[in-house]
C-alpha cells in the first residue's frame, strides 16, 4: 500500500488522527489515550497488519514529550509512524508490550531515560543505568555536572 | 640381561645396598621415604611435562606455536607458570567451609598419587604387586569425586555447586562403564595383578589377539576414561563457557594448581592403564615366532615402551579435547547409560564365552 | 553446618551470569532463575558499558557523529557508518557517486564476513570447542589487513563520509579482496567439516533455543536471528539501498527456529556475501568516491529513517533535525537490543548448556545494546 491508500485507510479508524507531511512515510498524530486502541486496530486489520514494531522511541521537544512507534508489515511491506504527545510534567500512557513483545524492553529504556511512566506495564524498571539514578538524561533540560562537558 | 642399565637393575642394587647397610625393617622404612620422595618428584615432573604437551599440541592444532619465548623452544614455560601460581595467594573466600575448602586439593592429590601404586613403569619396576591391583586402581580413583564435591560444596559459590555436581554424577556414572571395560580384559588375563595381566600378553598384545570385544572395550575404556578425568568433550564440571572454573572457581594459587595437576596426573594414570590392559604395558611388540624381529624389539628398554604407549595415548586424550565441542549434562549422561552401559555389558557377555570357548590365542 | 546456599524450599535459586562471563562476550548481566540446571527465567541487566551515545551525538555536527556509531556495534562499524552517511545523504538529498557506492557495499559485505567469523569462532568456545576460534581469526585477519591499508583502522573504521568514502581505495586493494575471496571458499567447506558436521555440536545444537516465527516478529527481531524462524527481514532486499539493487544474492531463510538454524543462516550468509563480493569487485567504476558536499553540513527540519542490514541484524537511524548542525534527537535502533529480549523466550525450560548454545548464536554485541 502506498503513502495515500494508507492515509485513506487509516481515516476511517479514529476521527482525531492529524497527519503531518513531508515525511519518508507517513506519520500520524493521534491523542495519546487513543493511542492504545488505534494500535491495536493497526496490528489486527488484515489490511494493514502492522505486524512488527521496529523501533519505539520518545522525543523531548522542551514543551512536550512526542512518543514515535515505527510500525511496518513485513507482510505488506508499507510503513507508517503513529505519534502521540504527551504532556511533559506527568508523562503516562498504556504500554504497548501486549500488542509486540519488544515493546517490553523498548519501553523500560524510554522509561528511564525520558521518564514517560507506561500503564500496565508487566515490569517497569530502569533497564540500563543503575536503581538508585535521578533524573531523566535524554531530555533536553537534564544537568550533570560531572559527566557532561558544555563547551 | 639385555638392559644393564635398566630401572629393575638399579631398583636390585639400591634394595641390596640398603640390606647390607641397615636391618631389614630400616631398610623398608628407607625404601618407603625413598619411594614417596620419588613419587612425587615424579608428579611434578609428568605435571609440568604433561602441560608443556598439552600446550604445544594444542598450538599445532591451533595453527600457532605455543609456548617458546621462555627457555629452549618454551621449555621453561611451564615451570615459570608453576613458580607464578606458587607466588601467588591462596585465597579462602569468607563465607567458605575452610577446613573442606582447603582439604579438597590435598585429597584429589593424595588419590591420584595412590594410583600409582600398582601401576608397572618397566619390567619388574612397580611399587607394589598388589594381587587385586587393577581393583585396586578402580577404587581408589573414585576418591577424586569425593575431593571435587567437597570443593564444590565449601567454595559456597554457586557456579562451584553445579559444577561439583555435574562432576558427581559423571563420575559415578562412567565409572560403571570404565569398570566393566576392565572386567571385560580381567576375563581374559584371569587374574586381577598387573604384573600378571602384562605377562600374559608376552606372545601378543591383548588388543590384537583379544578378538573384537578387547577393541570395543578399549574404546568404551577411553571414552569412561575421558569422561572420569574431567577432560572435554566432558569437562562439564569446568566448562569455561558455562560455569567459568567449575568446582573450582574460588581456588587460586598453589591450590588451584593443585587441581589442575592433579587432572594431568589422572590423565596420565588411566592412559597408564590403558597401557597395561590392553597394550601390554612394559611389554614389547613381538609378533608370533618372528624371532629375529623379536629380538630387535627386546633391545627398546621397558620403560621406554610403557611411557611411549601411556603418551601415545595422552596424545589421543588432547587431540578429543581440542577437536570436540562439549556435550550437555543429559546429553552426558544418556551416552553412558543408553549407549556405553548396555553396550560394554553385551561385550563381557561375549568375552565371557569367548574365554569359555578359549577361542583366543 | 552454616547456610552455604540462599535458595527457596522449592530448590529454586538464582544465579548471576556476567558481567563478568565468559559466555556473555562482553559486559552482559544476565539474573537467571534456576531449578537444578533448568531454567526458569532470564532476566537480562544491561548498562555495564552504556555511554549514552544518543545524548552524545546531539552536540556532535553531521559529520562527527558517525566516527560515534562505530563504537556501538563495533563488529560491524563500516555499516554502522554506512547508515548514518544514508540518513544525513538522506536529508541533505546527495546523490553519491556510484565508485563510492560500490567500494562501501564492498567494504559492507567484508564486514559482515569478519563479524559472521568471530562469531563462528566465538560461538564454538561456547560449546566447548576452542580450535575454531583461531581458525575463523586466521582468516578475519586477512580480511583486517585489507580494511587497514584502505582505512587505516582494523576496528573501527570511520571510513564513510556524508556524500561518499573518506579517501579512495588502496591500488591493491581489488588484487587483495580477488585472492582473499578467491581461497576464502574452501575454508567454508572447512568449517562445516569441523563443526557443522560433528555429531555432539549438532546435537547441543538442534532444537535448542527454539523461537517461533510469531515471537521472532513479535519481539522484532531481525537479521539471521529471525531468519532462522523464517522472517524474511533482509533489509538489503526489502529496503535496498546503495547497489544492494543491482547485485543478485539469495536471502537465506530457515524455518526450524532453532540454534542450528541461526548457525546455519549465518554460514550460508558468509557465502552469500562472497557472492555479492564477486560480483562488484572487478566492476568498481571509475569516477570520484565523493559527492562534492558542503563544509558544514545542515539538514532540513524534519525527521529522517535509514535502515541497514548490519551482521546482526536491522539497525535503524533516526535522525530529528531542527534544521542546525547538530541533529535535534538521535536514536539507533540496535538489532541486539531486540534480539536479546527474545532470549528469555528462547532458554526457557533449557538447560545452562542450552542458554550457552543460544546465546552463542544470537550472536549478541554489548556496546551495540547498551550504546
Amino acid at each position: 500500500m502506498d503513502n495515500e491508500a494508507l492515509k485513506a485507510s487509516l481515516l476511517p479508524l479514529n476521527a482525531n488522527l492529524t497527519f503531518e507531511e513531508g515525511g519518508e512515510w507517513v506519520n500520524v498524530f493521534v491523542p495519546y489515550n487513543e493511542l492504545k486502541p488505534l494500535l491495536k486496530t493497526l496490528q489486527g486489520e488484515p489490511d494493514l497488519y502492522f505486524n512488527y514494531l521496529f523501533c519505539l522511541t520518545c522525543v523531548d521537544w522542551k514543551t512536550h514529550l512526542t512518543m514515535v512507534y515505527h510500525l511496518t508489515s513485513l507482510k505488506w511491506q508499507h510503513n507508517l509512524v503513529v505519534k502521540a504527545v504527551l504532556n511533559r510534567e506527568n508523562p503516562q500512557i498504556e504500554t504497548v508490550c501486549d500488542i509486540w513483545k519488544t515493546a517490553e524492553f523498548l519501553e523500560r529504556e524510554v522509561y528511564e531515560l525520558f521518564g514517560v511512566e507506561f500503564l500496565h506495564h508487566p515490569d517497569l524498571r530502569r533497564l540500563i543505568l543503575t536503581d538508585d539514578f535521578k533524573g531523566w538524561p535524554l531530555r533536553k533540560d537534564f544537568e550533570d555536572p560531572v559527566n557532561m562537558i558544555k563547551l | 640381561m639385555l638392559n644393564t642399565i635398566s630401572f629393575e637393575a638399579i631398583k636390585t642394587a639400591v634394595q641390596q645396598w640398603l640390606n647390607m647397610h641397615w636391618g631389614p625393617h630400616l631398610a623398608f622404612i628407607a625404601e618407603c621415604i625413598l619411594i614417596g620422595l620419588l613419587v612425587i618428584v615424579f608428579f611434578a615432573v609428568l605435571g609440568l611435562l604433561l602441560v608443556f604437551m598439552e600446550r604445544k599440541v594444542s598450538a599445532v592444532m591451533q595453527i600457532r606455536l605455543g609456548p617458546n619465548r621462555v627457555g629452549p623452544k618454551g621449555w621453561l614455560q611451564t615451570s615459570a607458570d608453576t613458580l607464578k601460581l606458587m607466588l601467588k595467594e591462596g585465597l579462602t573466600p569468607d563465607g567458605a567451609d575452610k577446613f573442606l575448602f582447603n582439604l579438597a586439593p590435598f585429597l584429589i592429590m593424595i588419590a591420584a598419587m595412590l594410583i600409582m601404586v600398582p601401576i608397572a613403569f618397566a619390567r619388574n619396576f612397580q611399587i607394589w604387586d598388589i594381587n587385586i591391583g587393577v581393583l585396586y586402581i578402580s577404587s581408589i580413583a573414585s576418591i577424586s569425586v569425593i575431593a571435587i564435591l567437597m570443593a564444590g560444596w565449601s567454595s559456597n559459590n554457586k557456579y562451584a555447586l553445579l559444577g561439583a555436581m555435574r562432576s558427581g554424577a559423571q563420575i559415578i556414572s562412567y565409572e560403571l562403564s570404565a569398570g566393566v571395560a576392565v572386567i571385560t580384559m580381567v576375563m581374559l588375563t584371569q587374574s586381577l595383578s598387573i604384573q600378571d595381566i602384562i605377562l600374559s600378553q608376552q606372545n601378543g598384545w591383548w588388543i590384537f589377539k583379544g578378538h573384537i570385544p578387547a577393541i570395543i572395550a578399549f574404546i568404551i575404556f577411553m571414552i569412561a576414561a575421558t569422561a572420569e578425568t574431567n577432560r572435554a568433550p566432558f569437562d562439564l564440571a569446568e566448562a569455561e563457557s558455562e560455569l567459568t572454573a567449575g568446582f573450582h572457581t574460588e581456588y587460586s594459587g598453589m591450590k588451584f594448581a593443585l587441581f589442575f595437576l592433579a587432572e594431568y596426573i589422572n590423565v596420565f594414570i588411566v592412559c597408564a592403564v590403558a597401557a597395561i590392559l590392553f597394550f601390554g604395558g612394559w611389554m614389547p611388540f613381538h609378533i608370533g615366532n618372528w624371532e629375529g624381529f623379536n629380538h630387535i624389539m627386546d633391545y627398546i628398554p621397558s620403560s621406554i615402551w610403557f611411557l611411549g604407549k601411556t603418551f601415545c595415548l595422552i596424545f589421543l586424550i588432547m587431540w578429543f579435547r581440542w577437536t570436540f565441542p562439549r556435550l550437555r549434562i543429559d546429553q552426558l549422561l544418556n551416552l553412558e547409560w543408553k549407549y556405553l552401559l548396555p553396550i560394554s555389558l553385551a561385550n563381557l557377555l561375549l568375552m565371557t564365552i569367548i574365554v569359555v570357548l578359549k577361542w583366543y590365542l | 553446618m552454616h547456610q552455604v546456599l540462599s535458595s527457596t524450599p522449592e530448590g529454586i535459586f538464582t544465579i548471576n551470569v556476567g558481567p563478568q562471563h565468559p559466555a556473555t562476550h562482553g559486559v552482559l548481566h544476565l539474573v537467571i532463575t534456576l531449578n537444578g540446571e533448568t531454567i526458569l527465567k532470564i532476566e537480562p541487566h544491561l548498562g555495564y558499558i552504556h555511554r549514552s551515545i544518543e545524548k552524545m551525538c546531539e552536540s556532535l555536527t553531521y559529520r562527527q557523529f558517525i566516527y560515534v556509531t562505530s563504537r556501538m556495534d563495533y563488529l560491524s562499524a563500516h555499516i554502522n557508518n554506512h547508515a548514518c552517511a544514508l540518513c544525513v545523504e538522506k536529508g541533505l538529498q546527495v546523490e553519491v557517486p556510484m565508485r563510492a557506492q560500490y567500494i562501501r557495499v564492498i567494504m559492507d559485505e567484508l564486514t559482515r564476513l569478519a563479524s559472521h567469523e568471530l562469531w563462528w569462532g566465538a560461538m564454538a568456545m561456547d560449546v566447548g570447542a576452542f580450535t575454531p576460534f583461531f581458525y575463523a581469526f586466521r582468516e578475519r585477519e586477512t580480511i583486517n589487513e585489507i580494511m587497514e591499508e584502505t582505512c587505516g583502522a582494523r576496528l573501527t573504521m570511520n571510513y564513510m563520509v556524508p556524500g561518499g568514502v573518506m579517501a579512495d581505495i588502496h591500488p591493491q586493494f581489488q588484487q587483495k579482496v580477488k585472492q582473499f575471496i578467491a581461497g576464502y571458499k574452501n575454508k567454508i567447506a572447512e568449517y562445516n567439516e569441523l563443526v557443522t558436521g560433528n555429531v555432539i555440536f549438532q546435537n547441543r545444537m538442534k532444537g535448542v533455543g527454539y523461537l517461533s516465527t510469531e515471537d521472532a516478529i513479535s519481539y522484532g527481531c531481525s537479521g539471521p536471528v529471525a531468519r532462522a524462524s523464517g522472517v524474511a527481514c533482509d533489509v538489503r532486499k526489502r529496503y535496498p539501498y546503495d547497489v544492494y539493487a543491482q547485485v543478485q544474492f539469495d536471502e537465506i531463510i530457515e524455518t526450524t527456529g532453532d540454534s542450528f538454524a541461526r548457525y546455519l543462516v549465518r554460514i550460508r550468509e558468509m557465502e552469500q556475501s562472497v557472492r555479492i563480493i564477486e560480483q562488484l569487485i572487478d566492476n568498481i567504476p571509475e569516477g570520484d568516491y565523493q559527492a562534492k558536499t558542503k563544509a558544514v553540513l545542515k539538514l532540513p527540519k524534519g525527521e529522517f529513517y535509514q535502515r541497514v542490514e548490519t551482521a546482526r541484524g536491522e539497525l535503524g537511524v533516526y535522525i530529528v533535525s531542527e534544521g542546525g548542525t547538530t541533529p535535534y534527537r538521535i536514536k539507533f535502533r540496535s538489532p541486539g537490543f531486540s534480539n536479546l529480549s527474545a532470549l528469555n523466550e528462547m532458554a526457557k525450560g533449557g538447560k545452562i548448556g542450552d542458554l550457552v548454545a543460544t546465546m552463542g548464536t544470537l550472536d549478541l554485541v554489548i556496546p551495540d545494546i547498551d550504546r
